[in-house]
């Protein structure tokens, strides 16, 4: 059964079209790759997806659920998990808030049960502290739990982000440029990582980013946006030699 | 490197059970010190005010340092508390009977606040930052119109003759509430999505923390203790008239959340009495007391300067000392710091490194 289905997707900002005609089905458990060059619209159709933006046009629907018109937190909370081209922690908040405030949908309290300490309380912050910390050991992050999130080295940051992502307990997790500003052996280990998660934690991934290197190693398929339009589809191998890709990356002309 | 008093104060912050002893100790006081008149009337009325004034501070911190927003609109909220329990205590309740009815019409100051801090913090759904202050200064000019035009309240006259009903006990019993409110609501989930709000609020919509939601609480437990606080300022000084709630008062509260700092529990406390009690010190006639030892010939000129003088520039070197504060702790005295006394103690192990010997990551790795 398809997780996700977005038909006939468009958005404009103000007369501009950021993405003309977006159409995607993800299957449970796939890996799927959205590439294009800047300016494509591909972290439009994430925020799209995850309600920070609401659709001008088309449908986008999880589990037969309609998420165009939902909130972020009501789209979150049907288990769809994201990270940050530029990453978005909590800066000021120690790791383990971080990780802790990603529950909030989870965590099952009344105001009342809040404001006194009292009831479902104590219990509940339990098991949170518990799973925000099992997320952070197996992220190596757990030695850092009480530091706060802006001293933590580049990398620290991006695997606390995906940590955080994680606490939603996610169906669909959405990586918009996980590689950024990492060097090509930091990619591999990344590489291995998110193939790592997607098994532990049963995930669909959809992943924007410009290292081909990656995008090329690990999707299954891949989608090549221009313009918010949909250049080309398929597995890497097909569209490694697709000429329109070549056109969009490379320029008109002969080549080679 | 830490020095002998970091060791001590570390010390003395780990021994929590000090925290409900002096809580007792402080009830014990509360009803002692006016019962037995263990200290002038004077320096009572001053401990009402910084119980008061620590009240204010807490739960506008709340809005302005947990919640990283710009409210002005705290004497607001202390207005509506204190009309509606003067109010209350005039012309329904009847408190010369039954002084013991003079909580509920306390608590029904808070709840009208409270209910009113709903309606402030719809526009802070779409509106953020300076826009939102104005929208909050806005509120606060409405209230007090409003007040001005009702003259079955007293219109701009106000209400003389309140009852004088708040006593220390009161007081101190409010102050420990809403300080215990305003922690347990800052740590639990909804006090971190106030956290992740002031740090990224799409951010934090993203990470699933309802939003709306989470500011509706927080605007709603601080205006209710805003309320709470103007209901025992009413029958502490025992007039009120819109003019005692305007922006000045905010403002004091807000010099009080700045210079204590911001997103603390302790800095709020420390900030309302510092505060308060500086002002109250540099009054001429406290100075006189505190110099009445010096000989005459010392003291007579003295306290004829201070008469003279102190009252107009005590309201330059209160402000000046913030500035002070301001250059060389921008955060205030404990800004985004805490006393570990009022962390619970959960959240404290939870932060905890994991030792060699235990804790859930070595026990995870030994499977």
């Amino acid at each position: 059964m398809a997780l996700l289905v977005a038909t006939r997707v468009k958005h404009y900002f103000g007369g501009l079209c950021a993405v003309a005609d977006f159409n995607l089905e993800l299957q449970s458990g796939e890996l799927v790759g959205v590439i294009g060059p800047n300016g494509a619209g591909k972290t439009t159709i994430f925020n799209l997806i995850t309600g920070v933006y609401r659709a001008s046009e088309g449908s986008i629907r999880l589990r037969d659920i309609e998420l165009v018109g939902k909130t972020p937190h009501q789209i979150t909370a049907l288990r769809v998990g994201r990270t940050f081209q530029n990453i978005r922690l909590f800066r000021d908040l120690s790791v383990l808030d971080n990780v802790r405030i990603a529950h909030y949908a989870q965590v099952r309290y009344s105001p009342l049960e809040a404001l006194l300490h009292l009831g479902r309380y104590r219990r509940e912050e339990e098991r949170i502290i518990e799973n925000s910390r099992r997320l952070l050991s197996i992220f190596k992050l757990e030695h850092l739990a009480g530091e706060t999130a802006k001293n933590l080295p580049y990398g620290s940051q991006r695997r606390l982000e995906i940590a955080r992502a994680l606490a939603i307990d996610p169906e669909l997790l959405l990586l918009d440029e996980p590689a950024a500003g990492m060097n090509p052996n930091e990619i591999d280990q990344l590489m291995e990582f998110i193939q790592w998660i997607r098994r532990e934690f049963q995930l669909t991934i959809l992943l924007i980013e410009h290292q081909m290197k990656l995008v090329m190693g690990i999707c299954e398929r891949i989608k090549v946006l221009d313009f918010g339009e949909t250049l080309a589809e398929g597995p890497p191998e097909a569209i490694q030699n697709d000429p329109k890709v070549l056109e969009a990356y490379l320029g008109e002309g002969p080549v080679g | 490197m830490k020095t002998i008093g970091n060791v001590g104060w570390e010390w003395l912050m780990a021994q929590r059970w000090l925290l409900p002893v002096l809580i007792a100790i402080g009830f014990v006081l509360a009803f002692a010190i006016p019962e037995y008149n263990l200290l002038n009337k004077y320096v009572q009325l001053v401990m009402m005010y910084v119980g008061i004034n620590i009240i204010l501070t807490v739960s506008l911190n709340l809005v302005n340092g947990y919640m990283g927003e710009f409210s002005l609109a705290h004497a607001g909220f202390m207005a509506v508390g204190a009309y509606t329990a003067a109010l209350l205590t005039q012309k329904v309740l009847p408190v010369a009977a039954y002084p013991g009815l003079f909580p509920l019409a306390v608590l029904a100051g808070g709840l009208m606040a409270a209910l009113l801090g709903l309606i402030v913090a719809v526009p802070s759904f779409k509106v953020r930052g300076d826009y939102l202050a104005i929208i909050t200064l806005a509120f606060l000019m409405i209230v007090k119109s409003v007040i001005e035009n009702i003259d079955y309240i007293g219109g701009p006259r106000g209400i003389p003759g309140i009852k004088r009903l708040t006593t220390l006990p009161w007081v101190f019993f409010w102050t420990v509430v809403s300080i215990w409110v305003v922690r347990n609501f800052v740590y639990s989930k909804y006090g971190r999505g106030v956290l992740s709000i002031r740090e990224d609020e799409i951010a934090s919509d993203l990470m699933s923390v309802n939003t709306r939601r989470v500011k509706f609480l927080a605007f709603m437990v601080s205006s209710f203790f805003a309320g709470i606080a103007g209901a025992l300022f009413a029958h502490l000084l025992q007039f009120i008239s819109p003019r005692v709630f305007d922006i000045i008062k905010t403002t004091d509260v807000l010099i009080m959340v700045y210079l204590g700092g911001i997103a603390s529990i302790a800095g709020s406390i420390i900030g309302a009495t510092v505060y308060t009690v500086l002002l109250e010190l540099l009054r001429p006639s406290t100075v006189a007391a505190m110099l009445g030892w010096l000989p005459a010939v010392v003291f007579d000129p003295l306290n004829e300067y201070f008469i003279r003088h102190l009252g107009v520039w005590r309201m330059v070197i209160m402000p000046l000392a913030l500035v002070l504060v301001m250059i060389f702790a921008p955060r205030g005295i404990m800004g985004l710091r805490e006393f570990r006394w009022f962390i619970p103690r959960r959240d404290l192990d939870a932060h905890r490194r994991p030792t060699v010997h235990g804790g859930s990551h070595g026990a995870a790795r030994s499977h």
